[in-house]
Protein backbone atom coordinates (compact mmCIF):
# COMPACT_ATOMS: atom_id res chain seq x y z
CA UNK A 1 0.00 0.00 0.00
CA UNK A 2 1.44 3.33 -0.94
CA UNK A 3 0.23 6.58 0.46
CA UNK A 4 1.15 10.21 0.34
CA UNK A 5 1.66 13.06 2.75
CA UNK A 6 -1.64 14.32 4.21
CA UNK A 7 -1.66 17.82 5.61
CA UNK A 8 -4.83 17.36 7.67
CA UNK A 9 -3.29 14.40 9.49
CA UNK A 10 0.00 16.28 9.89
CA UNK A 11 -1.86 19.13 11.64
CA UNK A 12 -3.59 16.59 13.85
CA UNK A 13 -0.39 15.01 15.13
CA UNK A 14 1.70 18.19 15.41
CA UNK A 15 0.30 19.52 18.74
CA UNK A 16 0.74 16.20 20.56
CA UNK A 17 4.26 15.80 19.22
CA UNK A 18 5.18 19.33 20.25
CA UNK A 19 3.79 18.84 23.75
CA UNK A 20 5.72 15.57 24.13
CA UNK A 21 8.82 17.30 22.82
CA UNK A 22 8.62 20.25 25.20
CA UNK A 23 7.54 18.24 28.20
CA UNK A 24 9.54 15.04 27.89
CA UNK A 25 12.29 15.31 25.28
CA UNK A 26 13.51 18.68 26.57
CA UNK A 27 12.75 17.81 30.20
CA UNK A 28 14.74 14.58 29.99
CA UNK A 29 17.59 16.38 28.22
CA UNK A 30 17.67 19.03 30.94
CA UNK A 31 17.55 16.59 33.89
CA UNK A 32 20.03 14.13 32.36
CA UNK A 33 22.24 17.05 31.29
CA UNK A 34 22.46 18.34 34.87
CA UNK A 35 23.39 14.85 36.10
CA UNK A 36 26.02 14.56 33.34
CA UNK A 37 27.57 17.94 34.15
CA UNK A 38 27.76 17.39 37.91
CA UNK A 39 28.60 13.68 37.99
CA UNK A 40 31.04 14.18 35.10
CA UNK A 41 33.14 16.50 37.25
CA UNK A 42 33.05 14.06 40.16
CA UNK A 43 34.19 11.22 37.86
CA UNK A 44 36.93 13.37 36.33
CA UNK A 45 38.25 14.25 39.79
CA UNK A 46 37.95 10.62 40.90
CA UNK A 47 40.01 9.56 37.94
CA UNK A 48 42.74 12.05 38.83
CA UNK A 49 42.80 10.98 42.47
CA UNK A 50 46.20 10.04 43.93
CA UNK A 51 44.54 7.13 45.67
CA UNK A 52 44.80 4.14 43.36
CA UNK A 53 41.72 2.56 44.96
CA UNK A 54 39.70 5.51 43.73
CA UNK A 55 41.31 6.29 40.39
CA UNK A 56 41.49 2.75 38.96
CA UNK A 57 37.84 1.75 39.59
CA UNK A 58 36.68 5.17 38.33
CA UNK A 59 38.69 4.66 35.15
CA UNK A 60 37.15 1.24 34.49
CA UNK A 61 33.67 2.42 35.38
CA UNK A 62 33.95 5.22 32.82
CA UNK A 63 35.37 2.84 30.20
CA UNK A 64 32.69 0.24 30.81
CA UNK A 65 29.75 2.60 30.66
CA UNK A 66 31.11 4.34 27.56
CA UNK A 67 31.66 0.98 25.85
CA UNK A 68 28.17 -0.41 26.29
CA UNK A 69 24.97 0.62 24.48
CA UNK A 70 22.34 2.78 26.13
CA UNK A 71 19.45 0.41 25.27
CA UNK A 72 21.15 -2.46 27.12
CA UNK A 73 21.91 -0.19 30.06
CA UNK A 74 18.26 0.83 30.12
CA UNK A 75 17.16 -2.82 30.10
CA UNK A 76 19.72 -3.69 32.75
CA UNK A 77 18.32 -1.10 35.15
CA UNK A 78 14.66 -1.31 34.18
CA UNK A 79 14.30 -5.11 34.01
CA UNK A 80 17.51 -6.51 35.48
CA UNK A 81 17.74 -4.49 38.68
CA UNK A 82 13.95 -4.56 39.05
CA UNK A 83 14.08 -8.36 39.15
CA UNK A 84 16.18 -8.14 42.32
CA UNK A 85 13.87 -5.61 43.93
CA UNK A 86 15.40 -2.30 42.80
CA UNK A 87 12.40 -0.79 41.02
CA UNK A 88 12.39 2.57 39.22
CA UNK A 89 9.83 4.09 36.88
CA UNK A 90 10.66 4.13 33.16
CA UNK A 91 11.11 7.90 33.19
CA UNK A 92 13.48 7.90 36.19
CA UNK A 93 15.43 4.99 34.68
CA UNK A 94 15.75 6.87 31.40
CA UNK A 95 16.98 10.08 33.02
CA UNK A 96 19.45 8.23 35.25
CA UNK A 97 20.89 6.02 32.52
CA UNK A 98 21.26 8.87 30.02
CA UNK A 99 22.68 11.14 32.71
CA UNK A 100 25.24 8.61 33.94
CA UNK A 101 26.17 7.58 30.36
CA UNK A 102 26.88 11.16 29.37
CA UNK A 103 28.59 11.88 32.71
CA UNK A 104 31.25 9.42 31.54
CA UNK A 105 31.66 11.37 28.31
CA UNK A 106 31.67 14.64 30.27
CA UNK A 107 34.41 13.23 32.52
CA UNK A 108 36.64 13.00 29.45
CA UNK A 109 35.72 16.55 28.48
CA UNK A 110 36.63 17.81 31.96
CA UNK A 111 39.85 15.81 31.88
CA UNK A 112 40.92 17.46 28.62
CA UNK A 113 40.09 20.85 30.12
CA UNK A 114 42.04 20.18 33.31
CA UNK A 115 45.03 18.80 31.41
CA UNK A 116 45.10 22.02 29.39
CA UNK A 117 45.91 24.14 32.45
CA UNK A 118 49.62 25.01 32.10
CA UNK A 119 51.82 23.45 34.82
CA UNK A 120 53.05 26.94 35.74
CA UNK A 121 49.66 27.76 37.20
CA UNK A 122 49.70 24.75 39.52
CA UNK A 123 53.21 25.71 40.59
CA UNK A 124 52.12 29.30 41.16
CA UNK A 125 49.29 28.08 43.40
CA UNK A 126 51.76 26.03 45.40
CA UNK A 127 54.13 29.00 45.60
CA UNK A 128 51.29 31.17 46.90
CA UNK A 129 50.51 28.33 49.32
CA UNK A 130 46.86 28.21 48.28
CA UNK A 131 44.95 25.30 49.76
CA UNK A 132 43.93 22.57 47.29
CA UNK A 133 40.30 23.68 47.58
CA UNK A 134 41.18 27.27 46.72
CA UNK A 135 43.45 26.17 43.90
CA UNK A 136 40.57 24.25 42.32
CA UNK A 137 37.82 26.73 43.04
CA UNK A 138 39.60 30.02 42.34
CA UNK A 139 42.18 29.09 39.71
CA UNK A 140 41.58 25.80 37.92
CA UNK A 141 37.83 25.33 37.58
CA UNK A 142 36.98 28.80 36.24
CA UNK A 143 39.44 28.28 33.39
CA UNK A 144 38.36 24.70 32.79
CA UNK A 145 34.71 25.65 32.55
CA UNK A 146 35.44 28.44 30.09
CA UNK A 147 37.44 26.13 27.87
CA UNK A 148 35.08 23.19 27.83
CA UNK A 149 31.83 25.03 27.07
CA UNK A 150 31.83 24.09 23.35
CA UNK A 151 32.67 20.41 23.87
CA UNK A 152 30.30 20.15 26.81
CA UNK A 153 27.59 21.77 24.69
CA UNK A 154 28.20 19.24 21.93
CA UNK A 155 27.81 16.41 24.44
CA UNK A 156 24.48 17.83 25.59
CA UNK A 157 23.33 18.06 21.96
CA UNK A 158 24.33 14.42 21.50
CA UNK A 159 22.41 13.49 24.64
CA UNK A 160 19.39 15.38 23.30
CA UNK A 161 19.48 13.40 20.05
CA UNK A 162 19.68 10.13 21.97
CA UNK A 163 16.60 10.76 24.13
CA UNK A 164 14.48 8.70 21.66
CA UNK A 165 16.55 5.66 22.76
CA UNK A 166 14.21 5.67 25.74
CA UNK A 167 11.38 4.31 23.57
CA UNK A 168 12.86 0.87 24.23
CA UNK A 169 11.48 1.02 27.77
CA UNK A 170 8.40 2.98 26.75
CA UNK A 171 9.18 6.49 28.04
CA UNK A 172 6.60 8.81 26.47
CA UNK A 173 8.94 11.23 24.71
CA UNK A 174 8.28 12.59 21.23
CA UNK A 175 9.35 9.64 19.09
CA UNK A 176 7.34 7.32 21.34
CA UNK A 177 4.26 9.47 20.75
CA UNK A 178 4.98 9.40 17.00
CA UNK A 179 5.17 5.61 17.21
CA UNK A 180 1.83 5.50 19.04
CA UNK A 181 0.25 7.52 16.23
CA UNK A 182 1.76 5.10 13.74
CA UNK A 183 0.36 2.04 15.45
CA UNK A 184 -3.06 3.65 15.97
CA UNK A 185 -3.58 4.86 12.42
CA UNK A 186 -1.02 2.90 10.36
CA UNK A 187 0.25 6.19 9.00
CA UNK A 188 3.99 6.55 9.61
CA UNK A 189 4.88 9.36 7.23
CA UNK A 190 3.53 12.39 9.05
CA UNK A 191 4.43 11.57 12.68
CA UNK A 192 7.98 10.40 11.97
CA UNK A 193 8.73 13.18 9.51
CA UNK A 194 7.47 15.86 11.87
CA UNK A 195 9.40 14.32 14.77
CA UNK A 196 12.59 14.43 12.68
CA UNK A 197 12.00 18.02 11.65
CA UNK A 198 11.39 19.10 15.25
CA UNK A 199 14.73 17.52 16.18
CA UNK A 200 16.42 19.31 13.31
CA UNK A 201 14.82 22.64 14.20
CA UNK A 202 16.08 22.34 17.77
CA UNK A 203 19.54 20.86 17.23
CA UNK A 204 20.72 22.82 14.19
CA UNK A 205 20.69 26.31 15.76
CA UNK A 206 22.29 24.94 18.93
CA UNK A 207 25.13 23.26 17.05
CA UNK A 208 25.73 26.43 15.00
CA UNK A 209 25.93 28.36 18.28
CA UNK A 210 28.44 25.85 19.67
CA UNK A 211 30.59 26.13 16.55
CA UNK A 212 30.61 29.94 16.85
CA UNK A 213 31.61 29.66 20.51
CA UNK A 214 34.33 27.18 19.64
CA UNK A 215 35.76 29.50 16.98
CA UNK A 216 35.63 32.42 19.39
CA UNK A 217 37.38 30.59 22.21
CA UNK A 218 40.02 29.23 19.84
CA UNK A 219 41.23 32.75 19.05
CA UNK B 1 22.60 -21.22 36.53
CA UNK B 2 25.85 -22.06 34.77
CA UNK B 3 24.14 -24.71 32.65
CA UNK B 4 21.48 -22.27 31.57
CA UNK B 5 24.12 -19.73 30.61
CA UNK B 6 25.95 -22.37 28.57
CA UNK B 7 22.69 -23.24 26.82
CA UNK B 8 22.21 -19.58 26.03
CA UNK B 9 25.75 -19.07 24.70
CA UNK B 10 24.96 -19.98 21.07
CA UNK B 11 22.23 -17.33 21.00
CA UNK B 12 24.58 -14.70 22.37
CA UNK B 13 27.17 -15.65 19.80
CA UNK B 14 24.68 -15.61 16.95
CA UNK B 15 23.44 -12.21 18.12
CA UNK B 16 26.98 -10.86 18.40
CA UNK B 17 27.71 -12.12 14.89
CA UNK B 18 24.66 -10.31 13.50
CA UNK B 19 25.61 -7.17 15.43
CA UNK B 20 29.09 -7.26 13.91
CA UNK B 21 27.70 -7.92 10.42
CA UNK B 22 25.35 -4.94 10.59
CA UNK B 23 28.06 -2.74 12.10
CA UNK B 24 30.55 -3.76 9.39
CA UNK B 25 28.09 -3.03 6.56
CA UNK B 26 27.15 0.29 8.14
CA UNK B 27 30.82 1.16 8.62
CA UNK B 28 31.72 0.51 4.97
CA UNK B 29 28.78 2.62 3.79
CA UNK B 30 29.62 5.38 6.26
CA UNK B 31 33.29 5.35 5.22
CA UNK B 32 32.41 5.77 1.55
CA UNK B 33 29.87 8.51 2.27
CA UNK B 34 32.34 10.28 4.60
CA UNK B 35 34.94 10.52 1.86
CA UNK B 36 32.47 11.50 -0.86
CA UNK B 37 30.81 14.22 1.24
CA UNK B 38 34.04 15.28 2.96
CA UNK B 39 35.93 15.82 -0.29
CA UNK B 40 32.90 17.46 -1.92
CA UNK B 41 32.66 19.89 1.00
CA UNK B 42 36.02 21.30 -0.12
CA UNK B 43 34.84 21.86 -3.68
CA UNK B 44 35.48 25.31 -5.16
CA UNK B 45 31.84 25.42 -6.28
CA UNK B 46 29.56 27.16 -3.82
CA UNK B 47 26.65 25.02 -5.04
CA UNK B 48 28.35 21.74 -4.28
CA UNK B 49 29.45 22.98 -0.85
CA UNK B 50 25.96 24.21 -0.10
CA UNK B 51 24.30 20.92 -1.06
CA UNK B 52 26.80 18.93 1.03
CA UNK B 53 26.24 21.27 3.99
CA UNK B 54 22.47 20.69 3.81
CA UNK B 55 22.88 16.89 3.59
CA UNK B 56 25.34 16.81 6.49
CA UNK B 57 23.26 19.06 8.75
CA UNK B 58 20.09 17.15 7.87
CA UNK B 59 21.43 13.74 8.80
CA UNK B 60 23.25 15.01 11.88
CA UNK B 61 20.25 16.95 13.10
CA UNK B 62 17.32 14.57 12.76
CA UNK B 63 18.40 11.86 15.21
CA UNK B 64 19.38 8.31 14.25
CA UNK B 65 16.32 6.73 15.84
CA UNK B 66 13.98 8.81 13.70
CA UNK B 67 16.02 8.00 10.59
CA UNK B 68 15.86 4.27 11.32
CA UNK B 69 12.11 4.39 11.90
CA UNK B 70 11.74 6.45 8.73
CA UNK B 71 13.61 4.00 6.55
CA UNK B 72 11.99 0.94 8.15
CA UNK B 73 8.39 2.21 8.40
CA UNK B 74 7.83 5.32 6.28
CA UNK B 75 9.59 4.35 3.05
CA UNK B 76 7.59 1.09 2.69
CA UNK B 77 4.38 3.15 2.94
CA UNK B 78 5.73 5.27 0.10
CA UNK B 79 6.27 2.09 -1.90
CA UNK B 80 10.03 1.73 -1.33
CA UNK B 81 10.99 -1.50 0.43
CA UNK B 82 14.43 -2.64 1.52
CA UNK B 83 15.78 -5.78 3.10
CA UNK B 84 16.55 -5.09 6.81
CA UNK B 85 20.30 -5.27 6.22
CA UNK B 86 20.08 -2.80 3.32
CA UNK B 87 17.81 -0.47 5.28
CA UNK B 88 20.11 -0.47 8.32
CA UNK B 89 23.17 0.01 6.12
CA UNK B 90 21.57 3.05 4.48
CA UNK B 91 20.52 4.56 7.80
CA UNK B 92 23.89 4.03 9.50
CA UNK B 93 25.78 5.00 6.36
CA UNK B 94 24.00 8.32 6.00
CA UNK B 95 23.93 9.22 9.69
CA UNK B 96 27.52 8.31 10.50
CA UNK B 97 28.70 9.37 7.04
CA UNK B 98 27.47 12.88 7.85
CA UNK B 99 29.66 12.93 10.96
CA UNK B 100 32.52 11.26 9.11
CA UNK B 101 32.43 13.92 6.37
CA UNK B 102 33.50 16.48 8.97
CA UNK B 103 36.31 14.16 10.06
CA UNK B 104 37.59 13.82 6.50
CA UNK B 105 37.35 17.56 5.87
CA UNK B 106 39.12 18.39 9.14
CA UNK B 107 41.94 15.95 8.49
CA UNK B 108 42.50 17.03 4.89
CA UNK B 109 42.55 20.73 5.78
CA UNK B 110 45.01 19.99 8.59
CA UNK B 111 47.66 18.85 6.09
CA UNK B 112 50.22 21.70 6.10
CA UNK B 113 49.81 24.28 3.38
CA UNK B 114 53.38 23.80 2.18
CA UNK B 115 52.46 20.25 1.12
CA UNK B 116 49.71 21.58 -1.13
CA UNK B 117 52.02 24.23 -2.54
CA UNK B 118 54.69 21.63 -3.19
CA UNK B 119 52.25 19.52 -5.24
CA UNK B 120 51.39 22.58 -7.31
CA UNK B 121 55.07 23.39 -7.76
CA UNK B 122 55.71 19.82 -8.94
CA UNK B 123 52.81 20.12 -11.36
CA UNK B 124 50.89 17.11 -10.01
CA UNK B 125 47.35 16.61 -11.25
CA UNK B 126 44.42 17.03 -8.88
CA UNK B 127 43.65 13.32 -8.46
CA UNK B 128 47.30 12.39 -8.20
CA UNK B 129 47.89 15.08 -5.59
CA UNK B 130 45.02 13.89 -3.42
CA UNK B 131 45.81 10.18 -3.71
CA UNK B 132 49.55 10.21 -3.31
CA UNK B 133 50.37 13.27 -1.19
CA UNK B 134 47.45 14.69 0.76
CA UNK B 135 45.32 11.67 1.75
CA UNK B 136 48.17 9.48 3.02
CA UNK B 137 49.08 12.28 5.42
CA UNK B 138 45.47 12.99 6.37
CA UNK B 139 44.46 9.38 7.07
CA UNK B 140 46.41 8.95 10.35
CA UNK B 141 44.53 12.02 11.63
CA UNK B 142 41.21 10.46 10.65
CA UNK B 143 41.65 7.09 12.30
CA UNK B 144 41.03 8.06 15.96
CA UNK B 145 37.81 9.99 15.27
CA UNK B 146 36.68 7.26 12.86
CA UNK B 147 37.34 4.78 15.67
CA UNK B 148 35.03 6.76 17.96
CA UNK B 149 32.34 6.76 15.29
CA UNK B 150 32.72 3.02 14.75
CA UNK B 151 32.21 2.32 18.46
CA UNK B 152 29.28 4.68 18.47
CA UNK B 153 27.83 2.70 15.56
CA UNK B 154 28.33 -0.64 17.27
CA UNK B 155 26.49 0.72 20.30
CA UNK B 156 23.71 2.23 18.19
CA UNK B 157 23.24 -1.06 16.35
CA UNK B 158 21.52 -2.31 19.51
CA UNK B 159 18.57 -0.14 18.44
CA UNK B 160 18.01 -2.49 15.52
CA UNK B 161 16.19 -4.95 17.76
CA UNK B 162 13.45 -2.33 17.79
CA UNK B 163 12.92 -2.87 14.07
CA UNK B 164 13.06 -6.65 14.60
CA UNK B 165 16.61 -7.35 13.43
CA UNK B 166 17.78 -10.42 15.33
CA UNK B 167 21.04 -8.93 16.60
CA UNK B 168 22.51 -9.22 20.08
CA UNK B 169 19.99 -7.04 21.91
CA UNK B 170 17.12 -8.91 20.27
CA UNK B 171 18.55 -12.29 21.23
CA UNK B 172 19.08 -11.15 24.81
CA UNK B 173 15.46 -10.06 25.04
CA UNK B 174 14.43 -13.53 23.90
CA UNK B 175 16.60 -15.12 26.58
CA UNK B 176 15.24 -13.04 29.43
CA UNK B 177 12.67 -15.61 30.48
CA UNK B 178 15.11 -18.52 30.38
CA UNK B 179 18.06 -17.12 32.31
CA UNK B 180 16.53 -14.17 34.17
CA UNK B 181 16.68 -10.47 33.35
CA UNK B 182 19.65 -9.63 35.52
CA UNK B 183 22.00 -12.28 34.16
CA UNK B 184 20.78 -11.84 30.56
CA UNK B 185 21.52 -8.13 30.52
CA UNK B 186 24.71 -8.46 32.55
CA UNK B 187 26.07 -10.91 29.99
CA UNK B 188 24.90 -8.58 27.21
CA UNK B 189 26.80 -5.66 28.77
CA UNK B 190 29.93 -7.78 28.99
CA UNK B 191 29.63 -9.03 25.39
CA UNK B 192 29.22 -5.46 24.10
CA UNK B 193 32.17 -4.35 26.24
CA UNK B 194 34.36 -7.09 24.76
CA UNK B 195 33.28 -6.22 21.21
CA UNK B 196 34.08 -2.53 21.82
CA UNK B 197 37.51 -3.33 23.25
CA UNK B 198 38.15 -5.50 20.20
CA UNK B 199 37.34 -2.61 17.87
CA UNK B 200 39.58 -0.29 19.90
CA UNK B 201 42.51 -2.68 19.43
CA UNK B 202 41.84 -2.97 15.68
CA UNK B 203 41.66 0.81 15.29
CA UNK B 204 44.89 1.28 17.24
CA UNK B 205 46.73 -1.11 14.95
CA UNK B 206 45.33 0.68 11.91
CA UNK B 207 46.37 4.06 13.32
CA UNK B 208 49.95 2.89 13.91
CA UNK B 209 50.14 1.40 10.42
CA UNK B 210 48.77 4.54 8.77
CA UNK B 211 51.19 6.73 10.72
CA UNK B 212 54.15 4.49 9.96
CA UNK B 213 53.30 4.61 6.25
CA UNK B 214 54.02 8.33 6.12
CA UNK B 215 57.10 7.95 8.31
CA UNK B 216 55.57 9.12 11.56
CA UNK B 217 56.13 7.46 14.89
CA UNK B 218 53.57 7.33 17.65
CA UNK B 219 51.92 10.72 18.05
CA UNK B 220 53.08 12.81 21.02
CA UNK B 221 50.46 13.50 23.67
CA UNK B 222 48.42 16.57 22.83
CA UNK B 223 48.64 18.82 25.89
CA UNK B 224 46.86 21.80 24.37
CA UNK B 225 43.11 21.83 23.98
CA UNK B 226 43.42 22.24 20.21
CA UNK B 227 43.31 18.56 19.39
CA UNK B 228 40.41 17.71 21.64
CA UNK B 229 38.36 20.66 20.51
CA UNK B 230 39.01 20.25 16.81
CA UNK B 231 38.42 16.51 16.75
CA UNK B 232 34.73 15.68 16.88
CA UNK B 233 33.94 13.49 19.82
CA UNK B 234 31.98 11.20 17.57
CA UNK B 235 28.87 11.37 19.60
CA UNK B 236 27.86 14.83 18.56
Amino acid sequence: MTSRWRWDYAWDVLPDLLVAFLKYTLGITLAAGVIAILLGLVLALGRRSDNMWVSRPTFWLIEFIRSTPIPIQLFFVYFGLASVGFRLSALVTGVLVLGVHYACYMAEVYRAGIDAIPPGQWEACTALSLSPQRTWRAVVLPQVIRRIIPSAGNQIIALFKETPFLIVIGVGEMVFVAQQFNSATFRAIEPYTIAGLIFLAASYPTSVLMRKLEARLAQ
Amino acid sequence: MLNELLDAAPFFLRGAGTTLLYTACGAVAALVISFVLGLMSMSPSLWVRGVVRVIVEFFRGTSLVVQLLWIFYVLPQLGIKFEPLAAATIAFGLNFGAYGAEVVRGAVTSVPKAQWEATVALGLGKGHRMRRIILPQAIPEMVPPFGNLLIQMLKSSSLLFFVAVTELTYQVNQLRNDIGSLSAFTVALIVYFVLTQLLIVVMRVWEKRAAAKVGRGPKPVDVTMQGTMAAPSGAV
